[in-house]
């Protein structure tokens, strides 16, 4: 039996192709997955992505749970609404999930973390959670909508109540608030996303969720799948959990490092076999690929390189640049010309820094 | 999604076959397997002259989803490819039973077109993986 989300019927009622999405019956594409990228590169789209499961944790040793939970500091977060993106590991420094909290207040941190991976999340939250003292709860009738791309911000801020609006216009990056939304339903909006536009995430009550997909959409916003969403992330270098890691790859192999705080006295789990790789030299790492020639570059594929063998983790056709992308694991040190096999022929990529798209155009390299 | 045209015959992997005026056999994929592979942005056609055996596998299309082997529904030679499939692979996305035809084979066997799916048979097929 999947699961499907309370924006459902509206899918079908527009047309969608709906796919099962680890458990869940979620819509890939309303037509044209290639158009719906565009509208989110130029425009405006909106993705449903109330599949995520948002976790809500209470108690007043919170944050010294989180400092132990997460492999980024939560001590980051100073502002009410602050957001961090940050890894969860196990203790052999394997990815358990990304995820997204939010400081709400000293005794009240939100996490949204993904839908696939929402039962070992919980299980692991909660058996770590018992020694702080603090209460988690899954907040189920919550719903979530990602308003995304160049004039996103501007068609959600024109459909909330005008005293929030120019608090809600100011949010900085990776920050939240409440609002009003249409009717006066009350709304979380964050100012994240996953396709590297600026834009909204928003939650919002279950009961809510259809009257704000429709004004949303009468305020021009495209509906745009979930196979949209993914070349959308890759282009702009974001991981997606269970293709790029999970629990056998450590941030460092991952390009998460960013997410590391190795701060000084700081025991969250994973770090002794995070400071041990560190020391000894991740032996592999991810790195960004351009095919230059026709074809398409997908999960799985071996890549040939002077120091061994890799994979490509996320690989698709890129809508933006006409051309094949791809995030790949490879053996550590210099690894001489690259070679993907496609099919038995084996076929030059270029590596390349990534994001491969910033600001709705290729980065330089790309 | 469009009408199947009754003068076709299909593989159960979603091919189409069209018997042209000149006995040659035209083939492409189905609208409704241009509809589940969502977007093409690649093809790969077949050697001019190349000889192909029925059901083994002469081109591939690729949607930003994934790649899919296209089958030879007769044996014979390929005379021709659409060579529009190479900048355009969206037309068989446009026109999958017209335009975005991709090879063309002159059969060595015309008995195995017997062995083909009718458009009504494919039509059932279709319906039964919808539900």
């Amino acid at each position: 039996m999947t699961d499907k989300t309370v924006l459902n019927a509206t899918h079908r009622a527009l047309g969608a192709r709906m796919v099962d999405f680890g458990g869940w019956d979620m819509p890939i594409n309303y037509g044209s997955q290639i158009e719906e990228h565009h509208a989110v590169r130029r425009d405006a789209g909106m993705f449903d992505v109330s599949h995520m499961t948002v976790v809500d944790l209470h108690g007043a040793r919170t944050r010294e749970f989180l400092r132990h939970l997460l492999a980024n500091n939560v001590d980051k977060l100073k502002v009410a609404g602050k957001a961090l993106y940050s890894c969860m590991l196990d203790e052999r420094g394997g990815v358990i999930d990304d995820l997204i909290v939010y400081f709400l207040g000293e005794e009240f941190f939100r996490l949204v973390v993904n839908a696939g991976t929402r039962a070992k999340d919980l299980a692991w939250i909660e058996r770590q959670a018992k020694a702080f003292d603090v209460d988690v709860k899954e907040r189920p009738e919550f719903a979530m909508i990602a308003v995304q791309g160049p004039n996103a911000r501007a068609k959600v801020l024109g459909l909330l109540h005008e005293v929030d609006r120019p608090r809600i216009e100011q949010l900085g990056k990776f920050a939240a608030a409440a609002a009003q939304g249409p009717h006066g339903m009350p709304l979380f909006v964050a100012r994240t996303g996953y396709t590297g536009e600026d834009g909204f995430e928003i939650i919002v009550p279950e009961a809510d969720a259809v009257a704000l997909w429709q004004a949303l959409a009468a305020a021009g916003v495209a509906p745009a799948g979930l196979g949209a969403r993914d070349t959308l992330r890759l282009e702009a270098g974001m991981n997606l959990y269970g293709q790029d890691m999970d629990e056998s790859v450590t941030p460092w192999e991952a390009n998460l490092g960013w997410t590391v705080a190795l701060d000084q006295g700081r025991d969250f789990i994973g770090r002794g076999a995070l400071e041990q790789q560190k020391a000894a030299g991740a032996p592999r790492v991810m790195v960004g690929l351009v095919l230059d020639e026709k074809g398409v570059l997908r999960h799985g594929q071996k890549v040939l390189t002077a120091r061994g063998e890799g994979e490509i983790l996320s690989g698709s056709f890129a809508p933006t640049l006409g051309k094949a992308i791809a995030f790949a694991r490879i053996p550590a040190g210099e690894p001489g010309e690259l070679r993907v096999d496609i099919r038995g022929r084996e076929v030059p990529v270029r590596l390349v820094k990534y994001p491969f798209v910033r600001d709705g155009k290729a980065c330089d390299g790309v | 999604m469009s009408e199947i045209p009754g003068d076709l015959k299909f593989l159960k992997s979603h091919e189409w076959a069209r018997v042209e005026d000149d006995g040659l056999v035209r083939v492409g994929i189905s609208d409704h397997a241009q509809g589940q592979l969502g977007d093409l942005v690649y093809v790969e056609l077949p050697e001019l002259g190349a000889a192909v055996t029925a059901g083994s596998g002469v081109a591939v299309v690729e949607s930003v989803k994934a790649a899919s082997d296209i089958y030879a529904p007769v044996s014979g030679e390929i005379v021709e490819v659409n060579e529009l499939l190479n900048d355009k692979p969206e037309i068989i996305n446009e026109d999958a039973f017209g335009e975005g035809w991709i090879f063309l084979v002159r059969p060595s066997d015309r008995a195995e077109l017997d062995e083909l799916l009718d458009a009504k048979d494919y039509e059932a097929l279709v319906e039964d993986e919808d539900h």
